[in-house]
């Protein structure tokens, strides 16, 4: 008789949102909220600006999550939460866990003022971006954090973007923050353990986190987990963290780092790419890899 | 405790008697004293506030958003380009049914660069749901804080407090005080309504379909229409503990008056000079001076001007392709209600000053004519 694998569950049992909410099928926004409230647990309160949770979340009056939320405008994420987090401070309450909860365009664009003062002031909060690469919600418009080459509605095929995407990660460690991690939902359990970390850090603490978005990204749902996987062994979303702005830790180590042809064929929004563009990502891919390496070596 | 403050500064006090928990604000001239203080208050330890530093003014209305839901007393001041900025937090707090208190110092909007008064900034916002209360002295500015935290929090509505560009703002006048005793009895611990807690998880402010969302439109003009008869109550209240009555209009010798001078602000002391002059000279005018803009006091006017045959409103602001504001506001009330005539000037845009000889310029212009000539009648501008 073959001998039965056991797996073991690392990750907690409790779920916080519930199923049947309003995401599309293999959506990743969905998995990542789903482990960050794992990791932070039920004393959480979110700060949710436009983007695709919310109406993931349920219309009016329901709610698929046992935490509180507070819907906010779009460029408000950080300083909401930091207006949580102050009232509940002056209330007495120091213990619940503040988190903006956003997408790309509201923190690469829209919302990275309010990012760069909330972090510049070190506020006690989590600020989490789950990152599809364009507006999704509105119907997959480019926004900053859309990669070079890609297809989205106003980045049509004949002139698909043309500049890459937004280092964010670089620009909130030059705000020096005590905690910044980049995650994907394809490694929960490295997902769990940053959420957990900036739970027990005192400050401004930065989630990205990569999440595949098969409506936006013309992928195919059930390939949302290997996308999330090929993602981070190409080179491409590298998983690390950064504590107080300067000491680099890869979390994923990847060894033989791949090239990225067999990520862009899962995706329609790259299907226009010739093999010279596929090279030209492929390079800057390379570029930034081998740059964020030399930060890992602490150098 | 009687002091000499700037107008600013009666912000400061009101908002530190009131136990604000959180400010959130940005620098903006004229405002800038306002937060000086309060920022030396929280530092010292005279109000146990936290004091967030914003990078902006839509930020800091954010930031009193998010305070507010978590259900501590919020404050924040700002003036024109800041309020503009603002607006889309504006309608957000009024909406959130957050009461908030905002100190506005009105100043006129750019281009060209000023920051000289004008009532344009605030103006603007009178459609996004907060109760607007125009002030005249030093004292009404710290006791209108007080009564506007009041009303906001019995009605889960919005305040701003506003006054003029330094002619009160940077204005030296002696303030009487209260005892923080007093005024924590008038204004106790605030009560959220509802607040964003894990204790009682619940989603605010979501997406809300054709279905729901008129009602809460509906909800929030039936509680604005509730904002005069809580004027008053909350008026007297205040009157029995501080000795000041607060009132959502001013009339000053209006019952017998054949022209009624109607202004708002600082404007309406100055008026009175006229009116004085003019009484002596024996020519009946009266001054009535709207403090409440939001909602507008339809009774009040009413009721004050019924037998008024000549109405002469100053505005210090215009809408562009209408009218001054007040004088669309104040025909608007008067309605089918009698036949009075109403001469709508305007005057001091951007910081010009408005002395006594306006307000005889416009009483000369209004006895001249049974009806107003023009559908704008401007005092001093240069043609």
């Amino acid at each position: 008789m073959k001998k039965e694998k056991k797996m073991t569950l690392t990750l907690p049992i409790e779920e916080h949102i519930g199923a049947g909410n309003l995401a599309c099928q293999g959506c990743g926004a969905n998995l990542a909220l789903r482990y960050v409230l794992k990791a932070l647990g039920q004393r959480t309160i979110l700060c949710i600006p436009a983007c695709c949770w919310a109406v993931i979340d349920g219309g009016f009056p329901h709610s698929c999550a046992d935490v509180p939320i507070y819907h906010c405008a779009f460029e408000t994420a950080a300083s909401t939460a930091t207006g949580v987090k102050a009232g509940l401070d002056m209330i007495g309450d120091k213990e619940t866990t503040v988190m903006a909860w956003a997408g790309d365009g509201g923190t690469f664009d829209i919302g990275l003022q309010a990012l760069s003062g909330a972090a510049e002031r070190n506020d006690d909060i989590i600020y989490a971006c789950y990152d599809n690469e364009a507006y999704m919600n509105t119907g997959i418009q480019r926004s900053s954090a859309t990669p070079s080459g890609a297809w989205t509605t106003t980045t049509p095929v004949k002139f698909p973007k043309d500049q890459p995407k937004k280092d964010i990660d670089a620009i909130m460690a030059a705000h020096n923050i005590p905690y910044l991690a980049t995650a994907s939902t394809s490694y929960p359990e490295d997902l769990f353990k940053k959420a957990k970390k900036a739970k027990e850090i005192r400050g401004t603490k930065f989630l990205h986190i990569y999440a595949p978005c098969p409506t936006g990204w013309k992928s195919r749902p059930e390939d949302t987990v290997k996308l999330g996987r090929m993602v981070v062994q190409n080179g491409i979303f590298p998983l690390y963290e950064v504590e107080g702005g300067e000491k680099y830790t890869q979390t994923i180590k990847v060894k033989d780092k791949k090239p990225i042809d067999d990520y862009l064929k899962l995706q329609g929004r790259f299907r226009h790419l010739k093999p010279e563009g596929i090279a030209m990502l492929q390079d800057e891919v390379d570029r930034r890899y081998a740059r964020l390496l030399k930060k890992f070596e602490n150098k | 405790m009687k002091k000499v403050i700037m107008g600013n500064h009666a912000l400061s006090y009101g908002a530190m008697l009131a136990r604000t928990q959180v400010i959130a604000a940005y620098p903006i001239t004229p405002q800038t004293q306002v937060v000086e203080l309060l920022s030396e208050m929280c530092a010292d330890g005279t109000l146990n506030a936290k004091f967030i530093k914003v990078e902006s003014e839509h930020s800091a209305m954010a930031a009193c958003i998010g305070a507010s839901i978590a259900g501590a007393r919020t404050f924040t001041a700002t003036s024109s380009q800041g309020l503009a900025l603002m607006h889309e937090m504006l309608h957000w707090a009024a909406g959130g049914r957050l009461p908030i208190v905002m100190g506005n110092i009105n100043r006129a909007m750019a281009p060209g660069w000023t920051i000289w008064t004008d009532q344009n900034d605030s103006l603007s916002q009178r459609d996004t749901g907060w109760l607007q209360f125009y002030c005249s002295s030093n004292q009404e500015v710290l006791d209108t804080v007080l009564q506007a935290y009041k009303i906001s929090e019995t009605i889960s509505i919005p305040s701003m407090v506003v006054l003029d560009a330094f002619a009160l703002s940077h204005t030296y006048e002696v303030v009487d005080i209260p005892d923080q005793a007093l005024v924590d009895e008038y204004l106790p611990k605030f009560k959220p309504y509802a607040t964003v807690t894990p204790d009682d998880p619940r989603a605010f402010d979501g997406l809300t379909g054709p279905e729901h969302y008129m009602e809460l439109r509906y909800k929030l003009q039936k509680d604005m229409e509730k904002v005069p008869a809580l004027f008053e109550e909350t008026g007297r209240q205040y009157e029995k503990i501080f000795g000041r009555r607060l009132s959502a209009v001013e009339p000053y010798l209006c019952d017998d008056a054949e022209i009624v001078l109607v202004t708002s602000g600082t404007a309406g002391y100055t008026a009175r000079v006229a009116v004085e002059e003019m009484r002596k000279k024996g020519l009946k005018v009266g001054n009535l001076r709207i403090k409440m803009f939001r909602p507008f006091p339809f009774e009040d006017c009413r009721r004050i001007l019924a037998k008024t045959p000549k109405i002469a409103v100053l505005d210090r602001n215009i809408s562009y392709g209408h009218h001054g504001i007040f004088s669309q506001e104040l025909k608007s009330a008067l309605y089918g209600t009698g036949n009075q005539a109403v001469f709508a000037f305007i005057a001091g845009l951007g910081g010009r000053d408005i002395t006594a000889d306006s307000f005889r310029e416009m009483i000369e212009t209004v006895s001249r004519t049974d009806r107003p000539t023009e559908d704008i009648l401007w005092i001093g501008v240069k043609r």
